[in-house]
């Protein structure tokens, strides 16, 4: 034990010594086991992905709003580039773009910072993770570009399709892709250890459970759920590269194979999947909204424990995606019931959240506009879930544009606007100036209205029979009418409004940091550790002589015992 | 709105399922956003005035989540059981059938396999067709559907039946139609570089003019 | 130097156990998937059974007492740890990597049998599953013993010998996922 005692002195000791003997130069950018370092080159990594998977977007949808046209910046669509687009732009949005930016980027920079320590407990495993994840997102880019071209099977990957070469004429991209992937989950699995263990372990003196912030628990309980589901994909994705490269019949009914199999194993990681991001952003959301109510969270543990029991519930829904696929029909029922009833946990998390903002002193901040925002637009993504999860509207639903404008609506909210409150709430302290206020809000208008023109025309489409992962509806009389294509159109003009409208962020992002206002230690008068040190803060975020000790939890607003209307956890009572 | 007509027996039980859900969806959707807002406008910040502190125990704060949450519950358990009776309808319980199809799918076409004069499937004058299905009104049918090599997906939007085809697997399905007319046929499961062009018609006749097709198509074996 | 982070432990649990139980438990479900599908399709295949008969159940036998062995000197690995006695430790982590070692010669000599008798992994599904499952547990068992043999030389020069109980910890899961495998492959015939 006395080992310990003294190993702390000499580790703490060097600890500070360290704050000067970090990499320096260009490497400190490339080599740091920092973790904030590690989180930016998550998140301008996401970033980076994000505009290559909006450009995908971009091109599909001109193709479908003027079909034939030859798109500015791509020329004409072939049939085969279509179903690379979509099946790439849907890839690269959720393993891409929504994962590291949600979870890798924030968790990074937050976790230790909130939890009061000084890095991640395994910094090296860390920058490991960060560079496992580039190498994939350098192999995803590469399958664009091999001979055959991209992989277009959906990001779905159903097999035979997927499997057989002659089938999907993207031999080469295919396995590229597959690997990419397969890669993107190793990545996720040791950057989840780390998150998981920093928060169990290496919290600061006096900070209990129910002391953590919320959004530092949604991510662990989000990686805890990526852990626990990604398992079986990956087997499934090991038979599936085998069946790409050495030919043996795993998904091949003619040997013996299954395609369903595949399905059964890419939807029991996929369902999960989207409570991995969803959990993130709510956690992004509350935080943002407690912080700008100036209020206590009604129902800290309530939101811990329905988070818990959508993750566990997540496990049991998965056969939703499947209601036609040739399951036993009997079994629809049964996953009828489970899906519906994750509505109920859900609506507590919402219903927790609106009620934070009862009897508070809400301020319209870029960050807030963005959590209310996600509520909002989510709200309406999640509502329309019901319809297909139920089986017997599902038989009308699956497959058409009503199932994208679902998805649209929730994951929209949580990658892109759970991101950009996220980025806008913590830039003062990842950067330690202020963004432009007006530049922020025009920035979001922009993106928000334009957003519901997309995409409330794809929920009419869909309703009206247009099937998915078409490249071009002339085959189709009934899909074809003028006032479908009108439609389509009206969804590609807001789309490239939405997307002039990101050069505002942009440009907000390089004149804030050049020339932003001095943040200070805490702006928005916030009571989580993070806001208790410089910013941007010293490598150890800390002197090692002031790292903090924790005395309330993360949310004490208002509290009728002090004159302030916040009370930071770090201050002795 | 886009109007789609009901052209089957089961349409218009799916049309009133998701009308049915869209009310009780659609009812929780608005009072929960106009609740949002509401709040939002009315505790928005106000000169000296300080936030309310709520630690969530607070029993006539609770109530508000507690009863909506119970009610949703309710809520859903009548959306599970409406949605379960149509499920069973069309999926589970199989009418006995007036007439047999078989159905492949293949990269990129349908074929249609068509019981001949004699009204047997896989008999020698069964009728092939790519791209048209024909058959009679008011008639149960059950479909055999089957694919040569990737996932497809037969679906009829009119009809608002839909099913994967499965390589390696025959699935039995069954339609009634109660229009006539020319209509679309989906492929409705990405399946190659020409799932855009899988497109197919089903045109439903009347009992003469089917009859009349059977005949001019059929080969028949009996002199 | 390591952070202060490292030296803390709000649980109890040393962060390093803390560790090797979570990657255990998403290694848990990715052979639990692959395994599980086996099974699945196994049953729906009786004829699957023609095919096992030609699995060597006497070296799936000896190599399931190798790994145990090999279990074994890594808990005696981790007991001379404990006592800090790192040499000694180090020396019964290279007798388990001998066993990983002897472990992975039985294996490819098996292979090398079935593959010239014509059964390889495109044979039947069958013969896939066995060559994917034994496969990437025999992955596992190169990584670990590459692992092992890293903190043998730490813990021989005496540092980091609470690194032995954690490869012990996973050396015992990489024994029990072969547990499961015996059976599956080789005995059900």
């Amino acid at each position: 034990m006395s080992d310990t005692a003294v190993a702390v002195q000499h580790d703490e000791r060097h600890a500070h010594d360290d704050h000067h003997h970090g990499p320096q130069g260009i490497l400190k950018y490339l080599w740091s086991t920092d973790h904030k370092v590690i989180a930016m080159q998550y998140l301008f990594t996401g970033m980076f992905m994000a505009v290559i998977g909006g450009f995908m977007a971009y091109v599909f949808r001109m193709q479908l709003a003027f079909p034939g046209i030859s798109v500015p910046g791509f020329g004409q669509v072939s049939p085969g580039e279509y179903n690379a687009l979509v099946t790439n732009h849907g890839t690269i949005m959720i393993f891409w773009v929504a994962m590291p930016v949600l979870i890798a980027a924030f968790g990074n920079y937050l976790i230790p910072l909130m939890i009061g320590a000084d890095d991640m407990v395994f910094p090296k495993i860390n920058r490991l993770s960060f560079q496992i994840f580039l190498l994939s997102a350098l192999i995803l880019l590469a399958s664009l570009f091999v001979q055959g071209g991209g992989f277009g099977g959906a990001w779905t990957a159903y097999p035979p399709l997927s499997a057989v070469g002659e089938y999907n004429q993207t031999e080469l991209g295919s396995s590229l892709w597959l690997i990419a992937v397969a890669l993107e989950f190793v990545a996720f699995l040791l950057g989840g250890i780390n998150f998981i263990t920093t928060l169990m372990n290496a919290r600061a003196p006096g900070m209990k459970a129910y002391d953590i912030p919320l959004v530092a628990w949604m991510i662990v309980i989000a990686s805890i759920l990526f852990m626990l589901s990604v398992g079986p994909l990956i087997a499934g994705a090991v038979m599936l590269l085998f069946d790409q490269t050495l030919g043996t019949g795993f998904y091949d009914p003619a040997r013996g194979g299954d395609p369903i199999l595949w399905q059964h194993l890419f939807w029991f990681f996929g369902h999960p999947e989207v409570y991995v991001v969803l959990l993130p952003a709510i956690g992004i959301t509350i935080d943002i909204i407690a912080t700008f109510s100036r209020k206590k969270v009604f129902g800290y543990k309530m939101m811990l424990y329905t988070a818990v029991a959508t993750g566990v519930l997540s496990f049991f829904v998965w056969a939703h995606h499947q209601f036609v696929a040739g399951i036993d029909p009997r079994m629809a029922n049964v996953f009828t019931v489970t899906t519906l009833l994750i509505s109920v946990p859900i609506a507590e998390l919402l219903f927790v959240i609106i009620a934070t903002l009862y009897g508070g002193s809400i301020r319209l901040t870029t960050p807030m506009l963005w959590a209310l925002a996600f509520m909002a637009e989510f709200l309406l993504g999640g509502v329309t879930g019901i319809f297909l999860g139920a089986s017997g509207a599902d038989i009308y639903f699956h497959d058409t544009y009503f199932v994208l404008a679902h998805f649209h609506y929730t994951f929209f909210p949580i990658a892109i606007i759970g991101s950009f409150a996220a980025f806008t709430y913590w830039f003062p302290k990842m950067f330690g100036k202020m963004m432009d206020e007006r530049l922020g809000k025009i920035h979001f208008w922009g993106t928000v209205i334009p957003f519901n023109f997309i995409f409330i025309p794809l929920f009419v489409l869909g309703m009206g029979g247009q099937h998915r992962r078409i490249y071009n509806y002339q085959h189709f009389p009934e899909l074809a009418s003028a006032e479908m294509y009108n439609l389509r159109e009206m969804a590609t003009y807001a789309l490239l409004v939405m997307l002039a409208f990101q050069l505002v962020f942009f440009f907000n992002c390089i004149k804030s940091w050049m020339n932003g206002k001095a943040a200070g230690r805490n702006p928005w008068q916030s009571n989580t550790l993070e806001w208790t040190t410089e910013s941007p803060p010293p490598h150890g975020n800390w002197p090692v002589d002031e790292m903090p000790n924790v005395y309330r939890g993360p949310y004490e607003y208002a509290h009728p015992d002090r004159e302030e209307d916040y009370w930071p956890q770090n201050e002795p009572s | 709105m886009i109007d789609i007509i009901q052209g089957s027996t089961y349409a218009g039980d799916i049309d009133n399922l998701i009308l049915f859900m869209g009310v009780v969806v659609g009812f929780w959707f608005f009072a929960a956003e106009i609740m949002f807002f509401w709040l939002i406008w009315k505790y928005r910040a106000k000169d000296g005035q300080k936030s309310r502190y709520l630690t969530g125990r607070e029993r006539h704060v609770k109530r508000w989540i507690t009863w909506p949450h119970g009610l949703v519950l309710v809520c859903d358990i009548f959306i599970v059981w409406a949605s379960i009776l149509v499920w069973m309808d069309v999926k589970q319980t199989l009418p006995e059938a007036d007439h047999t199809i078989r159905i492949t799918g293949q990269q990129w076409a349908w074929t249609f396999q068509h019981p001949g004069a004699d009204n047997e499937l896989d008999t020698a004058d069964d009728i092939f067709t790519v791209g048209e299905l024909h058959i009679e009104v008011d008639k149960n049918y059950h479909f055999k559907l089957e694919s040569r090599d990737v996932v497809h997906s037969f679906s009829v939007p009119i009809f608002r039946i839909k099913q994967d085809a499965v390589p390696g697997r025959s699935i039995t399905g069954w339609f009634n139609a109660t229009v006539m007319g020319e209509y679309d046929i989906q492929c409705a499961e990405i399946c190659g570089i020409g799932h855009g062009v899988m497109a197919a018609r089903i045109s439903i006749e009347d009992a003469n003019q089917h009859a009349a097709w059977v005949a001019a198509n059929s080969v028949s074996t009996t002199p | 130097m390591k952070p202060i982070a490292t030296t803390r432990s709000a649980t109890g649990v040393p962060t390093g156990r803390l560790a090797v139980w979570w990657l255990l438990a998403s290694e848990v479900v990715i052979f639990g998937g692959l395994l599980g599908s086996y099974l699945m399709m196994r049953l729906g295949h009786p004829e699957w059974a023609d095919a096992a008969m030609h699995t060597n159940t006497w070296l799936g036998a000896t190599n399931t007492f190798v790994l145990l062995t090999s279990s074994f000197t890594a808990v005696l690995a981790h007991q001379a740890a404990e006592k800090g006695d790192g040499k000694k430790a180090a020396g019964l982590l290279v007798l388990t990597i001998g066993g990983a070692l002897t472990f992975l010669a039985i294996k490819s000599f098996e292979w090398y049998t079935e593959i010239s008798h014509g059964y390889t992994i495109t044979a039947n599904n069958f013969w896939s599953f066995y060559y994917t499952a034994a496969g990437l547990h025999a992955l596992h068992v190169i990584a670990g013993a590459i692992i092992m043999g890293f903190i043998a030389w730490d813990a021989f020069r005496g540092k980091e010998l609470q690194r032995v109980e954690l490869i012990g910890i996973y050396w015992h899961f990489v024994d029990v996922v072969w547990i499961f495998l015996f059976p599956l492959l080789y005995i059900a015939k």
